[in-house]
């Protein structure tokens, strides 16, 4: 513990000196990526022992403000959400010392640095903390630290737009939460995770509600996802990054997390998990095939990831239910490896898309392409990231979406319509969310690095430096790595299954056991896989090697000067996907035609607008702006009329109390 | 054991293209043509492997790495999909699902090499595919689903030997309705009538052959060797759900599959003689009905 | 497993979908015909070993009327109408058999949690003529054809019908013969109807009787 406390201490520091030496943009960047590096690193070190060892790592101060107290504790399941956190952090925040420096001319890079760091200590104290109160503490510095990093160029309006937006959005999200510990302490006399024991059901149904609300605003659960699709692309890459990857899934773990205070889990909560999973996963990838910006659309997907790991939670939690070992250890095993996958692959992409998007300075997928001949290394480590978040094997995000699936399929849950409308909608979202994803990441790789350039910033595009690089490889070696060695990294979740579940040790490590020895044939079939690329590879080299090959224009159809702007675009090769699904994506598009003889201008534009967004938010916005009109004349603009009213209210306030 | 082994390998790398040799012969039977050799395939790719390549100044390394990856996949494919009865390479819990997504992996480097061209048709061509197979893909898996929960296995193998004669006669439906829905998903995956028309002669209306434009020599090869391949393992996955007959004598089953085979091969020709390719904006109706008969196979054996 | 309860409910499913999916108005009709059909042989094949007469009667009567009589009808409507095609419904044809799916499965769901007091044939009846009657409620909301809309309420009848047979085991006929004459003159009325609307308007776009409205 002293030594995790150390590691934070180091992350300030560094962000601290970063804000002090702001004058000097190369020496702030250096400082604060340091201070992140090398804090992580130390603080790493005793979150493994606990993950490894399993047992739990305690400190507990008191502290002055009411119902709180600086009660920390490092359990498994703090422990496997703090190591992507730290770990990922530390990767991206290298990548970021090279992106940011772009801007070294208008901006001051020390305040970027201070709230990175400070992002950083937020995102572990949330998982580390045992009280209600410290909890929402971490909780705002998390989101406060991000806000300001998601303004950082906040000259543009559509990021002063998108920062409100997820200023708003967290803050409902924190509200609910409130209520959530509020309730939590007035039935346990306490706000103390370890005092709270025995949530009668009634009780426990309205905090699950709560906690999905509260922590799903922050995971991005569909309709509550408003916020991402404007926040990420918002952000500087390296920001995106991070939030993508490790912040929502803070929301991820205090679900978890509430879900061992909360005790047994009825049916329907598992059912409410499952369907939330399936329908923001499907949906998530479906805007994101909609989309033109390749944050954007990284965007979506992440609720398309989240939407898998909540899947994976519904399926473990249904197995607690109906006590099934098998399906439990399975499901949250998938859900939870998905945690780490997601944020090694998503990471990956962000940066890539920043990458592509120092380079270019455009992220629009339309005007890009032809830069994978550019930009060798940043297409290379982005065609890992997609075939990983397609959930192809031989990378990581393929075994845990075959975790679940092999839950289901195994599963003994016995017959029935409910098990069968169980294994339909787990199978049939997995299914269709991986071949939709598939077209997806086919759209955005292709159109941005493959075909010829569309546009003169794309022709003069040029590989990022060393420290990008750097950060990107380090990801795609991640990606392999934690596919091939997924048999030994799921075994870290036995402790985590332990704290979640009522089920004994034994049994979890059995099933566990079972899996990775699946899992084995799984990294054989990989390794053949590799061999054999390698193996036809040279094979082919040698067939081809003293025969005549020719260099010549693609097949054409005999059409005589075929030019850049002849490719398919993104939006035609989504278009038969988007069309098919179009009650989900209302598209409005502008086509002007040209009339007459002699052919002028023509334009075509169109615009995918957010289902959850265009019926859920903008009415109701509407109703409250209408209720809340009614009240203006309460404004006056005078400060003292204002301090009038709080007088008042404090006066009556006192006498309704004294009465 | 392990000559049986490699023996199931061996029957699928080699007779694949004599399916598609098949097929033809009995689409020109039905036209009234002689048709060309059956063995024609082979010949094929024999001549392309000897051959140079041209290839597109557009193109970067996807575009060569394309189809070695998808030789690769078939490859691993043949020693996870057992044929007649015999034992496999490569058999664990829940390698049907792997088999699928390894799928899935050699349809996006298709699709990647596609794109790789930067020419609209193929474009065109690659849009289609991953439309489609992303349609094609829950029917697959919920189908298998629905046989994995009926036999209790969820390793090809012990699946399909599990399955008998008597088992087919007491729950009829439920067979007949997977092997319908995976008879649609072998078609799509095979770019076969009436999902896409593998003769046609105009770049606007092909799907897979389209995508595969600008390969030439040893790449075009390698591509078409992968599809027949990758026709046998999706036949030997249909004939094994809708022809569960096993004696235990090798040399009695794996006759009678070869037989089957080939009789899937003359429906595949028939459909291809007697049916008109569907309109584009039809197919994917048609996949959907796939999985809705996939659907309701699990309704049936999970009530 | 009863094969041949199962293969009819099967196959009353696969027809919803069917109907779910096609815009040719007169295979629409040709596919409820063959439904009413299959349907009038239920009673038959439930009772396979104790065929008694008023079954045979019933069989008839409901396979004349179902598949010949209500279909001749509508069939000859349609010829009035110089109509075969439902154009631009208001969900379309692959949405229609996606939410067809949702329905199916909520239907499933809604039959696990119905407590019956009498065993059914096979567990797939209730489920099914839930369905059945929820896609003809779904053809009639979804369509614009006054046509579509009369095949709808065949479809739902059908529903209830499969009910009826599935649950009144002795005396279906009281029941059934109630709500064939509901759905008869339902067919009449609607056959009038239509042709007036024809009539005064051209063709029977039913959304376009809101212009009545003003």
């Amino acid at each position: 513990m002293p030594l995790f406390l150390l590691g934070l201490f180091i992350i300030f520091v560094g962000g601290l000196g970063s804000l002090i030496s702001s004058r000097k943009a190369v020496l702030a960047s250096f400082i604060g990526a340091m201070g992140t590096v090398v804090g992580s690193i130390i603080a790493i070190i005793p979150t493994f022992q606990v993950l490894l060892h399993g047992k739990t790592e305690t400190l507990r101060l008191n502290w002055s403000i009411p119902s709180g107290s600086f009660f920390i504790q490092i359990d498994a399941i703090s422990a496997f959400f703090l190591i992507p956190i730290l770990a990922l952090s530390a990767i991206v925040s290298i990548y970021g010392s090279e992106y940011l420096l772009a801007y070294r001319q208008q901006k001051n890079l020390g305040v970027p640095w201070f709230f990175y760091n400070l992002l950083l200590i937020g995102m572990s104290l949330v998982v580390v903390a045992r009280n209600g109160v410290l909890f929402l503490i971490a909780w705002e510095i998390m989101s406060l630290s991000s806000f300001f990093l998601v303004t950082f160029e906040y000259e543009k309006p559509a990021v002063r737009q998108a920062g409100l937006i997820y200023l708003i959005a967290m803050h409902i999200g924190t509200a609910f939460l409130i209520v959530f510990f509020i309730l939590l302490g007035h039935h346990a006399g306490s706000l103390d995770f370890d005092k709270i024991s025995g949530v009668p059901s009634s009780l426990a149904n309205i905090l699950f509600l709560l906690a999905i609300v509260g922590f799903g605003t922050k995971a991005g659960f569909m309709p509550l996802h408003v916020w991402l699709p404007y926040a990420h692309p918002a952000a500087p890459s390296h920001v995106s990054a991070v939030m993508s990857c490790v912040m929502i899934k803070t929301g991820i773990y205090g679900l978890v997390r509430a879900l061992t205070i909360l005790g047994m889990p009825p049916a329907w909560w598992c059912w409410l998990l499952i369907l939330i999973g399936a329908t923001a996963g499907i949906l998530g990838v479906l805007f994101a095939l909609a989309q033109h910006d390749l944050k954007r659309l990284l965007a979506y997907h992440s609720v398309e990831n989240i939407g898998i790991i909540t899947i994976g939670l519904g399926v473990g939690l249904l197995g607690i239910n109906m006590n099934s070992p098998v399906l439990a250890v399975l499901g949250f095993t998938g859900g939870l490896f998905h945690v780490i996958n997601h944020a090694a692959f998503k990471g990956l992409l962000f940066l890539g898309a920043g990458a592509v998007l120092h380079s270019c300075k455009t992220g629009h997928i339309d005007s890009l392409g032809g830069i994978i001949k550019r930009m060798q290394w940043t297409a290379f480590t982005f065609l890992i990231g997609s075939i990983a978040i397609c959930g192809l094997p031989p990378l990581n995000g393929f075994v845990s979406e075959f975790l679940i699936y092999l839950g289901v399929y195994k599963n003994n849950i016995g017959g029935g319509f409910e098990a069968m409308i169980f294994v339909l909608i787990v199978i049939g979202s997995l299914s269709l969310i991986g071949g939709l994803a598939l077209a997806c990441f086919a759209k955005a790789f292709c159109i941005t690095f493959l075909g010829l350039p569309r546009s003169e910033c794309a022709q003069h595009a040029h590989e990022v430096g060393f420290g990008m690089k750097f950060s990107m490889v380090t990801l795609a070696f991640l990606c392999v790595l934690l596919g091939i060695f997924s048999p030994l990294v799921i075994k870290s979740a036995e402790n985590v299954i332990l704290e979640i579940s009522p089920f004994q040790l034994q049994d979890i490590q059995g099933e566990l056991e079972a899996a990775s020895t699946i899992l084995w044939n799984i990294v054989l079939v990989s390794l053949i896989l590799f061999v054999m690329i390698i193996g036809f590879s040279v094979l082919r080299k040698m067939l081809l090697r003293d025969r005549i090959i020719k260099e010549t224009v693609t097949w054409d159809c005999g059409y005589a000067k075929p030019d850049s702007r002849m490719q398919y675009t993104a939006t035609s090769f989504a278009q038969p996907l988007t069309n098919l699904f179009k009650l989900f994506l209302p598209t409005r598009e502008d086509v002007s035609l040209s009339k007459g003889i002699f052919p002028s201008k023509s334009a075509f534009h169109s615009d995918t607008s957010d289902i959850g967004e265009k019926y859920i938010y903008k009415p109701v916005y509407r109703l409250i702006n209408l209720f809340v009109s009614k009240l203006r004349w309460l404004q006056h603009g005078r400060l003292q009329i204002y301090v009038l009213y709080i007088a008042l209210t404090l006066l009556i306030l006192l006498i309704w109390k004294l009465m | 054991m392990l000559i049986l082994k490699l023996l199931n390998m061996i029957i699928a790398l080699a007779a694949a293209p004599f399916l598609l040799g098949i097929i033809n012969r009995t689409k020109a039977k039905f036209a009234g043509r002689t048709g060309q050799p059956l063995l024609q395939l082979y010949y094929d790719i024999w001549k392309l492997l000897r051959k140079g390549a041209v290839y597109s100044k557009t193109t970067s390394w996807i575009f060569r790495t394309g189809p070695v990856i998808g030789l690769s996949v078939v490859l691993i494919g043949s020693m996870i999909i057992p044929f007649g009865g015999l034992p496999t390479i490569i058999s664990f819990n829940g390698d049907l699902i792997l088999f699928a997504y390894l799928l899935g992996l050699s349809r996006f480097f298709t699709v990647l090499m596609a794109m790789d061209t930067g020419s609209s048709f193929e474009g065109m061509g690659a849009s289609r595919e991953v439309t489609f197979s992303a349609l094609s893909e829950p029917a697959l898996l919920i189908g298998l689903a629905a046989v994995a929960k009926y036999t209790g296995y969820i390793s090809l193998s012990q699946m399909f030997s599990s399955l008998n004669l008597s088992i087919w006669l007491n729950t009829g439906p439920v067979f007949v309705l997977v092997g319908f829905a995976i008879l649609i998903v072998f078609l799509t995956e095979n770019s076969r009538i009436p999902i896409d028309d593998p003769n046609t002669h105009l770049e606007l209306t092909m799907i897979h052959e389209v995508m595969i434009l600008d390969h030439s020599g040893p790449d075009l090869g390698m591509i078409l060797y992968s599809s027949a391949v990758k026709m046998w393992l999706l036949g030997s996955i249909l004939i094994g759900i809708i022809m569960p007959i096993h004696s235990g004598n090798l040399l009695l089953d794996v006759p009678v599959t070869i037989l089957f085979m080939i009789l899937l091969a003359v429906i595949v020709g028939i459909i291809e003689s007697s049916m008109a390719r569907l309109k584009l904006l039809h197919v994917p109706q048609l996949l959907v009905g796939a999985t809705i008969l996939s659907i309701l196979a699990l309704v049936l054996i999970l009530r | 497993m009863n094969n041949i309860a199962d293969t009819i409910m099967i196959f009353l499913v696969l027809t919803n979908f069917t109907l779910l999916g096609l815009s040719r108005l007169g295979t629409c009709i040709r596919v409820v015909a063959i439904q009413g059909t299959v349907l009038g042989l239920l009673p038959l094949l439930f009772n396979i070993n104790n065929i008694e007469l008023h079954l045979i009667f019933f069989s008839i009567a409901i396979i004349s009327l179902k598949g010949f009589v209500f279909p001749w009808l509508l069939r000859r409507t349609l010829r009035d109408l110089n109509t075969n095609r439902e154009i631009e419904p208001f969900v379309g044809y692959g949405t229609s058999i996606a939410l067809g799916i949702v329905i199916l499965m909520i239907c499933l769901w809604l039959s696990s949690r119905l407590l019956l007091p009498v065993a059914t044939e096979s567990n797939l009846i209730v489920p099914v003529a839930f369905f059945t009657i929820m896609s003809g409620l779904f053809l009639i909301v979804s369509r614009k054809k006054a046509v579509t809309q009369v095949l709808g309420y065949l479809v739902m009848e059908n529903g209830i019908y499969t009910f009826g047979v599935a649950l009144v085991e002795k005396q279906p006929v009281f029941v059934e013969l109630g709500i064939l004459l509901d759905v008869f003159v339902a067919v009449f009325v609607m056959g009038i109807t239509m042709f007036h609307i024809n009539r005064e308007f051209d063709h029977i776009d039913t959304d376009q009787l809101s212009k009545l409205k003003v």
